[in-house]
């Protein structure tokens, strides 16, 4: 499983239009990866092309599109060892980055392991740092440590007041339709990430009656598709809500969880999973455990990072930017 | 006259152990987490919890035998029976977690934030 790297970029390459990047400068935009990458989907096809650390305009000038958000995952507040023993420096790092972007998103997508511990002043701690953004709306998903041992009672008390009883929810803006997903409730022994029978429902009934042509944006904090189910990291549900999104031509789905970029295209379905903002994860299978990595301290901003997400209307198009921090 | 008076002696010696045994087998479920120093006497077994998995993965014992799982990681884990028996809280680094197993059987259980992560303590 550690070539799983390679296969995706196979993959991608072998999706790849008249976008006039070949095999061999695709593979250096995949070595820019911790710098900054643009996916840019046109008509269901991805495009990409590397960018400037720091910048959100692509070649094309899709950067600026009608409007962006940005994806921050993982803060792990309250986390407290090596390679990082300030989680909160980093996320402030993260919010800083995000006021300078010079296309300022509308809204931040946090997906999930906000805390370290489920703890109150955890959460208070996130929310204070998140409040200097200058993006207002912060829209969230729990990972599973948001939900320790009380199921996630006080993390649905917190944020998932407008939610559904299970804490999912969907929301629209400018055209594209945004659905947040719960996958770390329940976890059965021996099993991945799961969404339930009642979510599932839910997400058909919600999607049902849109047009083909809206542009879908999933988000959750397990990755939906099978990057490594040998540490857990899948969900064993995940082919049942993608089948629920199948008609639309335009699926962008933003995961967290395992603190690193992966990508994958599969049809008209875009599978992103962004930086953490607190500590790097080895890749599938180069280390005994999903643990974080220990790196010297160098190195550790340029391990971390965030996601800007733009859109462009009447294209369909939304354009995927990581970028690091530092 | 004699044997009599130590033949009930004896009855009575074991009858208060057997009740003294048994009380404290349901204190021990009783008090979950903190029940291990109450039960000095008695056999003892440690699982190790690291990188993300249960040492020994299957652990067998005899009955009346106290387990404490200790969290070596840098994340936090929990201890959970699959069938419902027990229940640790979220154990962070060096947090401990013990169980008195009383009856024989099999115990499945598994870390209720890492699902992949199971073991299992068979008690004979």
């Amino acid at each position: 499983m550690s070539d799983i790297r390679q296969d995706v970029i196979r993959q991608k390459v072998q999706d790849l239009n008249d976008d006039g990047v070949d095999r061999r400068g695709f593979l250096k935009c995949m070595a820019w990866a911790g710098a900054g990458l643009v996916w840019t989907m046109s008509g269901g096809v991805p495009v990409s092309r590397a960018i400037a650390t720091g910048g959100g305009h692509a070649r094309d000038g899709s950067g600026g599109g009608d409007f962006s958000f940005v994806q921050i995952s993982d803060s792990h507040m309250g986390f407290n060892k090596p390679a990082n023993p300030d989680v909160a420096a980093t996320l402030q790092v993260a919010v800083d980055k995000i006021n300078g972007l010079p296309n300022q998103p509308d809204f931040l997508l946090h997906t999930g392991d906000i805390s370290h511990l489920s703890r109150a002043e955890q959460f208070d701690t996130v929310d204070q740092i998140l409040k200097g953004a200058k993006a207002k709306d912060v829209f969230f998903v729990p990972g599973e440590h948001d939900v320790l041992d009380d199921n996630g009672k006080s993390y649905l008390e917190r944020y998932g007041k407008d939610a559904r009883r299970g804490g999912w929810y969907s929301f629209d803006h400018k055209g594209v339709h945004f659905i947040g997903l719960v996958n770390v409730v329940d976890l059965k022994a021996g099993g991945l990430g799961s969404l339930g029978g009642e979510q599932l429902k839910w997400m058909e009934k919600d999607v049902k009656h849109r047009k083909h042509s809206t542009p879908i944006v999933i988000f959750a904090h397990i990755p939906l598709w099978s990057v490594y189910p040998e540490w857990g990291w899948g969900t064993e549900d995940s082919a049942q809500a993608l089948a629920c999104v199948k008609k639309f031509g335009s699926v962008t789905v933003l995961n967290g969880h395992i603190h690193q970029i992966m990508q994958k295209v599969e049809g008209n379905v875009t599978f992103h999973t962004a930086m953490s903002t607190a500590f790097p994860q080895p890749q599938p299978g180069k280390s005994d455990s999903p643990g974080p990595m220990k790196v010297p301290a160098e190195q550790l901003r340029s391990l971390l990072g965030i996601t800007q997400v733009n859109t462009i209307r009447g294209k369909h198009a939304l354009a995927v930017v990581d970028s690091t921090l530092g | 006259m004699r044997s009599w008076w130590v033949g009930s002696l004896a009855a009575a010696v074991m009858i208060a152990m057997l009740f003294f045994a048994g009380s404290m087998r349901v204190r021990a479920e009783n008090d979950g987490v903190n029940n291990h120093n109450d039960q000095a006497a008695a056999t003892a077994a440690d699982v190790r919890i690291d990188n993300f998995s249960f040492a020994p993965q299957t652990l067998t014992v005899a009955a009346g035998t106290t387990i404490t799982w200790t969290n070596r990681d840098d994340i936090p884990h929990s201890v959970v029976s699959t069938d419902g028996v027990f229940k640790s809280k979220v154990r962070d680094t060096d947090e401990k977690f013990s169980y008195t197993f009383a009856k024989a059987g099999v115990y499945p259980y598994y870390c209720s934030i890492h699902p992949k992560m199971t073991g299992k303590v068979v008690v004979q």
